[in-house]
């Protein structure tokens, strides 16, 4: 057999690289807005959370040289943005679904505004594993550079179903999303809490951003997300609220999300666009199946508005 | 404001002061917001009075510029409806985009076979199969919700992508024009067919006809018992069923119109701007519809007024960037503070509204 071509195994391989690699902002957004959700509240602006993080880490990259710095910064700006969000959302009787839609635009907006000159210059991107060095098949090789965020992704998952099983701040984290009422008798600060967990879930998803400019695509341009930042919401439902499943829906998703691009590679183009909207379908046709009229979302947290 | 201590008072403020405040805090949100800009645009080297002068005269400083608000602001008012109605009925659908998109598609395909007809019944084909596109597509959501339980709000999101890429696909695929070669495109509907221009205005006729929906759907959801029933619903299922209302009929049913509304956007938008459906349908009506509904409390008339605002304020970008050089994305950063902070204060209004009645 010759050795660079290797048949049928094309096409798995570039999906499972894909996967990867679509994969890596799903988790740090999904498990960003999972944290937030715990605390009994939805932030559905990580879509301009993400924007800014992909704009802040490639900027302070291109200006430092040092793209984990441009990662840190993405943070920080999700962070702040987080912070928003959060003390905006505390003003009682406020819109949050609003709110976040508006922080979209505001996000978005800062983004584009700061990022305008960025669109040119060329920022080092963050360092990729080769774990295929032992194959000479370029498709093997190519599929196996994994970047190194995708391990701290993995690692986080499991970082974060600890933290919210086993330690005393993640049991004060889910009280509060789960009655206010008992958070209260029990003398925690509500309002403190869901800022935190706000902020903590704007962190990781400005992460999740930099990785799409840092890493893949790995350029920043105002096209650069596709509504990643959106569909974590519908990730969270899907993954029920748990971080492990947060980490598997989202390797689902790459791999849904990297089918059209690997059929392209192998010559099948006619279904590029309805492939790319694979992730799309489905979350939607996984909420379908896995709600019911009778108990819409039976393991979300109790103080959660997302049934009316 | 007399009280005396000890004694239950009654509600110390006079009945106009709430609505007055309902009033003047949004008002002061705009203000703070335009504060919060110029700072903005200050420490970014830019005299804000400058840029306040040019985003009143890019949008409504010559005829020019209000023909480009009027056109932008038709669209808007549409997509806001298609956010408003449903919000009668309590339900957050966000996916205008999506049927915006499908309805442009329709009405850009609807009147192919027919060459040289009359224009006017094709005219209103092409905006009849707008709506019917746009409508099933948002009634997709509300099905779902009412008969699986899932949330609108996400559903109707990803209905959206989902229409955008079934758009593509069939613009670049199946209905292609051969002859769109850098920018796919459908096969180009015939030029008399297009929307004609409103005398004196210099303004094409989607305008007219938003202004007409936006005028039916004021009259309807506030002097028919129609919009009292979607209210209703709206307000508690429950009691809706207890009165005897098919509540599931009914919220389906004003999602279908509302998508309806934002199918019309995206075929007026072909038959009378493009005159083929291509990506440049997709430049975000269908969310700034969404801020616009919101900001105009789902009114269908202050959702006229707000649009044009809206729209005004996206027409100067473009003054923006060609004198002063800022980035077309400074009208997106005031639109978000403008819309965070008006959010803010409508709930501060409400909370105070709250404390007064008790």
């Amino acid at each position: 057999m010759d050795v660079t071509s290797i048949g049928w195994l094309t096409l798995p391989l570039a999906i499972l690289g894909g996967a990867i690699r679509v994969s890596t902002p799903f988790i740090f957004v999904s498990i960003g807005e999972l944290i937030t959700e715990k605390s009994g509240r939805i932030n559905l602006g990580l879509e301009g959370t993400l924007m800014l993080g992909a704009m802040a880490g490639y900027g302070v990259s291109y200006l430092s040289g040092s793209p984990w710095l441009g990662v840190l910064a993405a943070g920080l700006a999700g962070t702040a943005f987080g912070l928003v969000h959060g003390l905006l959302c505390s003003v009682k009787r406020v819109n949050d679904t609003a709110i976040g839609i508006s922080l979209i635009v505001l996000g978005t907006g800062l983004a584009f505004f700061f990022g305008k000159p960025l669109i040119e210059p060329k920022a080092p991107a963050l360092p990729s594993i080769s774990l295929g060095f032992w194959s000479s098949v370029p498709q093997v090789r190519a599929a196996s550079d994994v970047n190194a965020l995708f391990f701290v992704g993995i690692l986080l998952a499991f970082a974060v179903y600890v933290f919210l099983n086993r330690t005393g701040w993640g049991l004060m984290l889910r009280t509060v999303g789960d009655s206010e009422d008992a958070a209260r008798a029990l003398g925690f600060p509500v309002l403190r809490v869901r800022i935190l967990a706000t902020m903590a879930g704007g962190f990781l998803a400005g992460i999740g951003g930099s990785f799409l400019s840092l890493s893949y695509p790995g350029s920043w341009s105002e096209g650069l997300s596709s509504g990643q930042g959106i569909m974590a919401v519908a990730l969270v439902i899907f993954a029920r609220w748990r971080s492990i499943n947060a980490l598997g829906a989202s390797l689902l998703f790459g791999g849904a999300g990297a089918l059209g691009p690997a059929l392209q590679g192998v010559g099948v183009t006619g279904y590029y666009y309805l492939f790319n909207a694979a992730p799309y379908i489905l979350t939607l046709a996984i909420m379908v199946a896995s709600t019911s009229r009778a108990a819409p979302f039976a393991d979300a947290p109790g103080e959660l508005k997302l049934h009316r | 404001m007399s009280s005396i201590s000890g004694i239950e008072s009654p509600p110390s403020n006079p009945p106009g002061t709430a609505a007055q405040l309902s009033v003047a805090l949004p008002v002061l949100a705009v203000l703070l917001a335009s504060a919060v800009f110029a700072a903005f645009v200050a420490l970014y080297g830019q005299n804000p009075f400058t840029v306040f002068g040019l985003i009143v005269q890019g949008g409504f400083g010559s005829s020019f510029a209000w023909q480009d608000t009027l056109s932008r602001a038709a669209p808007l008012i549409l997509v806001g409806l298609a956010v408003a109605i449903p919000a009668q009925a309590g339900l957050v659908i966000i996916g205008g985009e999506g049927a915006l998109v499908l309805g442009g598609l329709a009405g850009a395909v609807v009147t192919l076979p027919f060459a040289g007809a009359h224009a006017l019944p094709m005219q209103v084909i092409m905006l009849v199969a707008g709506a019917l596109a746009g409508g099933l597509w948002f009634g997709l959501a509300s099905l779902l919700r009412q008969y699986r339980g899932v949330n609108e709000t996400i559903s109707s999101l990803l209905l959206s992508y989902i229409g955008i890429a079934i758009f593509h696909h069939l613009t670049e695929g199946l209905l292609r024009d051969p002859a769109s070669l850098d920018k796919p495109s459908t096969h180009p509907i015939d030029p008399s067919y297009m929307l004609p221009v409103l005398p004196g205005v210099g303004v094409h006729a989607g305008l007219a006809v938003s202004l007409a929906l936006a005028i039916i759907a004021h009259v309807v959801l506030r002097y028919t018992r129609w919009g009292f029933a979607l209210r209703v619903v709206g307000g508690s299922a429950r009691v809706a069923r207890m009165v005897g209302l098919a509540v599931n009929r009914w919220v389906i049913g004003a999602t279908f119109v509302a998508g309806g509304m934002a199918g019309v956007a995206g075929a007026i938008e072909v038959a009378a701007v493009q005159g083929t459906a291509n990506s440049s349908l997709i430049v975000g009506y269908g969310y700034s519809g969404i801020l616009v509904a919101f900001l105009a409390r789902h009114q269908p008339l202050a959702i006229v007024a707000v649009a044009l605002l809206i729209g005004g304020m996206q027409a100067s970008a473009s003054l923006l960037q060609r004198r002063l050089e800022l980035p077309d994305a400074t009208m997106l950063v005031f639109q978000g503070l403008i819309f965070v902070c008006v959010l803010v204060a409508d709930a501060i209004a409400q909370q105070l509204r709250e404390n007064t009645r008790r």
